[in-house]
């Protein structure tokens, strides 16, 4: 990373830590009463009066404590029923927070979802029309930035086209587009930048950087942690309704991959095993990080290969191997004991053994497969047991690069 | 800059302007909809009231005889049945207008009075559309405009607050018990025979009619005939037995819009998440 960059983060840091609050959350919780029998009619109702009502509590958010700064852009991440969404509705005042307090200075967007109030069968301009109205603009306002709107939108040539015959990205790019021209000092964002092509995305982020540049405060939920990465001054990680951690997007961003993929256990499914294993058997084979197993890892991480194997009969100077193989097949990563020239030792009937190989993972976010040998040493390399695909383990990364591997590297460009 | 606490959206929210701008833009969008793509537009406004005013006539007329010496029968069947149709619109569109607009509900932060008020303000430009062609009708049929006229306004102002009142009290129940819609169907079919729309409230025998009246629609309906069509038949007043007594279904009309404006404001924070 170039020193220009960093200086430049620094400064928004400084200048990000001074500024005045510009939304505070204390205390914020919110729980839902999900009756076991619902009683949706007059009816049931007058029949049933006095039948208990029993309901289950769901805790959509517990307890929030948060404050972000005037120019901040604040992600939140979370898994699917997290509490995101509920929090951000508490945020914009759709819902109202049971205990606690939201405050927020300065004028808040009212919407939390592109597109709310677009109607099919009106054509795009009256949509315009309606939409800027509804998220707040003036109809005089409206019709002033109308031009910029469909010039965002890339829209002119089907201004008059009833909007059910839009493609689902030509209404999404109008969407954004109005929304846009909304004047609010504090927008909140659920969920945009997985829509539109590409050239539109790019659009959309270029318009987050004027937006930051403009010191609007952003609050944005997402599951892209390329976008928070990216864009987000701080993040945080929700969970269940609690708060995890508030913090740097880097680390949120591992966090939430390390509760996605954490749980998931990682049984590979053995595709073949060749050799007779009679004489030397791959008992298992496992990944471990930090002296725990691990099904999942992040980008960066210290990750120990390693399987344990049984000796049925005498073996000299076995060769043990390791091929790690990613999602699409392509073998990224293999070693053995022959290709380091490495003296194994004698084993005899038996004995058990632990191999081990560490590395440091700078692979490419994907799940890969572990494929453990043991071969006799000697030419032709006899096998006595290899388990293709034995065991998996899910790598991630905050960024995805595109390359196989992400090795460490400097980059400097020069002039001259 | 001005620090404000988020609470849950009011009914009311404290800028009237956009409260305005938007239930006019919603009221606007539906009511064009309505005609989108037909050719005969507002025709169709009128098809409606006329060709059962048409039948109506007709039956009663003809073959019951039920306007016998009621000056300007046709027209006061016509006057009656459209402001009903404007009464029964506001009602049965308040009843869904929430459970409708749950998108916009749950998806941003405004006033939610705009809802009901949207209804109202639809269903205000579709009864001037028709009202025109009554007024036509009327005249047509021999009736000669005159000041009592202007008092069609505040009649129009009464209705409104009635049915809104009682439209905004159904919309939030509808949200806890569906079967509301069914109910209030069976229960303004029974309001439309128990009020003076076929026939008037003077034919109503004596010892019924001051009862009658207290219905407000009853009240407002035998008012119109006497504003607008026969100045010398009975006003709401005269029917009900003296000014004071007007008292009962004025009572009515303003009891039902506070009670529908407080049920209003109680849910309103919480429409989006009962929804």
């Amino acid at each position: 990373m170039s020193t220009l960059l960093d200086d430049r983060t620094e400064a928004r840091a400084r200048k990000l830590a001074t500024a005045p609050i510009a939304v505070s959350l204390s205390g914020v919780s919110k729980t839902f009463r999900l009756p076991h029998q619902r009683y949706s009619t007059l009816k049931e109702r007058a029949l049933h009066p006095f039948r208990s009502r029993t309901f289950d509590e769901l805790r959509a958010v517990q307890d929030v404590n948060l404050d972000i700064r005037q120019g901040e852009f604040f992600g939140i991440v979370g898994r699917n029923g997290s509490g995101k969404s509920t929090l951000l509705k508490c945020l914009a005042g759709i819902y109202s927070a049971d205990t606690g307090t939201v405050t927020v200075s300065g004028r808040l967007a009212p919407f939390i979802e592109l597109g709310v109030g677009l109607n099919g069968d009106l054509t795009a301009r009256d949509n315009v029309m309606i939409n800027a109205v509804l998220l707040g603009l003036s109809r005089q306002q409206a019709k002033e930035r109308f031009e910029d709107i469909i010039a965002f939108a890339e829209l002119e040539d089907f201004l008059d086209l009833k909007l059910k015959n839009y493609s689902s990205g030509m209404t999404v790019r109008l969407a954004f587009s109005v929304s846009v021209q909304v004047d609010a000092d504090v927008l909140l964002v659920d969920e945009v930048l997985a829509v539109g092509d590409a050239a539109f995305q790019q659009k959309c982020f270029e318009q987050f950087q004027r937006l930051k540049d403009q010191g609007k405060t952003i609050i944005l939920v997402t599951h892209d942690m390329a976008a928070v990465e990216r864009f987000c001054d701080r993040a945080m990680l929700i969970e269940k309704g609690e708060v995890l951690s508030i913090g740097d997007p880097h680390d949120i961003s591992r966090a939430y991959n390390e509760l996605n993929f954490g749980r998931l256990q990682h049984e590979g499914v053995e595709r073949g095993r060749s050799g007779d294993h009679a004489a030397a058997e791959i008992v298992e084979a496992w990944f471990e990080s930090g002296g725990e197993r691990v099904g999942a890892l992040a980008q960066g991480e210290h990750l120990e290969i390693a399987m344990r194997v049984r000796f049925h009969d005498t073996v000299e100077n076995p060769i043990f191997g390791f091929a790690l193989r990613n999602e699409m097949g392509h073998t990224v990563f293999a070693t053995s004991s022959a290709l380091r020239n490495l003296e194994t030792g004698t084993f005899h009937a038996g004995d058990q053994t632990v191999v081990r190989v560490g590395v440091e993972h700078r692979f490419a976010p994907s799940l890969y497969k572990l494929t453990p040998s043991v071969a006799r040493a000697g030419a032709g390399a006899d096998a006595l047991d290899m388990r293709e695909d034995l065991t998996q383990v899910m790598l991630h990364a905050t960024v995805t690069s595109g390359g196989l591997i992400d090795p460490e590297h400097t980059f400097e460009v020069e002039r001259g | 800059m001005t620090t404000v606490a988020t609470r849950a959206p009011s009914a009311r929210m404290n800028d009237p302007r956009r409260l305005l701008s938007l239930a006019w833009t919603l009221a606007y969008t539906d009511w064009k909809l309505r005609f989108y793509g037909s050719v005969l537009g507002y025709v169709w406004t009128l098809a409606r009231p006329f060709a059962f005013f048409g039948v109506i006539y007709f039956v009663f007329t003809e073959i019951v005889n039920l306007g016998a010496g009621v000056r300007f029968y046709a027209p006061y069947i016509l006057f009656s049945m459209v402001l009903f149709q404007f009464f029964g619109e506001i009602t049965t569109q308040s009843l869904t207008s929430l459970v409708h607009r749950e998108n916009l509900l749950r998806k941003m932060r405004f006033p939610r009075l705009v809802i009901p008020l949207a209804v109202v303000i639809t269903a205000l430009l579709n009864l001037s559309m028709t009202l025109v062609a009554v007024l036509i009708f009327a005249v047509i049929a021999g009736v000669t405009p005159h000041w009592g006229w202007f008092e069609l306004p505040l009649l129009i102002v009464l209705l409104c607050m009635f049915a809104s009142g009682v439209g905004m009290v159904l919309s939030v129940l509808f949200i806890r018990y569906r079967d509301i819609q069914p109910i209030w169907e069976v229960f303004a079919q029974m309001l439309f025979y128990a009020s003076p729309i076929l026939y008037v409230a003077t034919s109503v025998p004596e010892a019924y009619q001051r009862p009658y009246v207290a219905n407000p629609l009853a009240a407002i309906f035998t008012e119109v005939r006497h504003a607008m069509l026969d100045p010398t038949a009975a006003g709401a007043a005269e029917a009900i037995g003296g000014w004071p007594r007007l008292l009962i279904p004025l009572g009515i009309i303003f009891g039902c819009f506070a009670l529908g404006i407080w049920a209003f404001r109680r849910e309103a924070p919480r429409i989006a998440e009962h929804l």
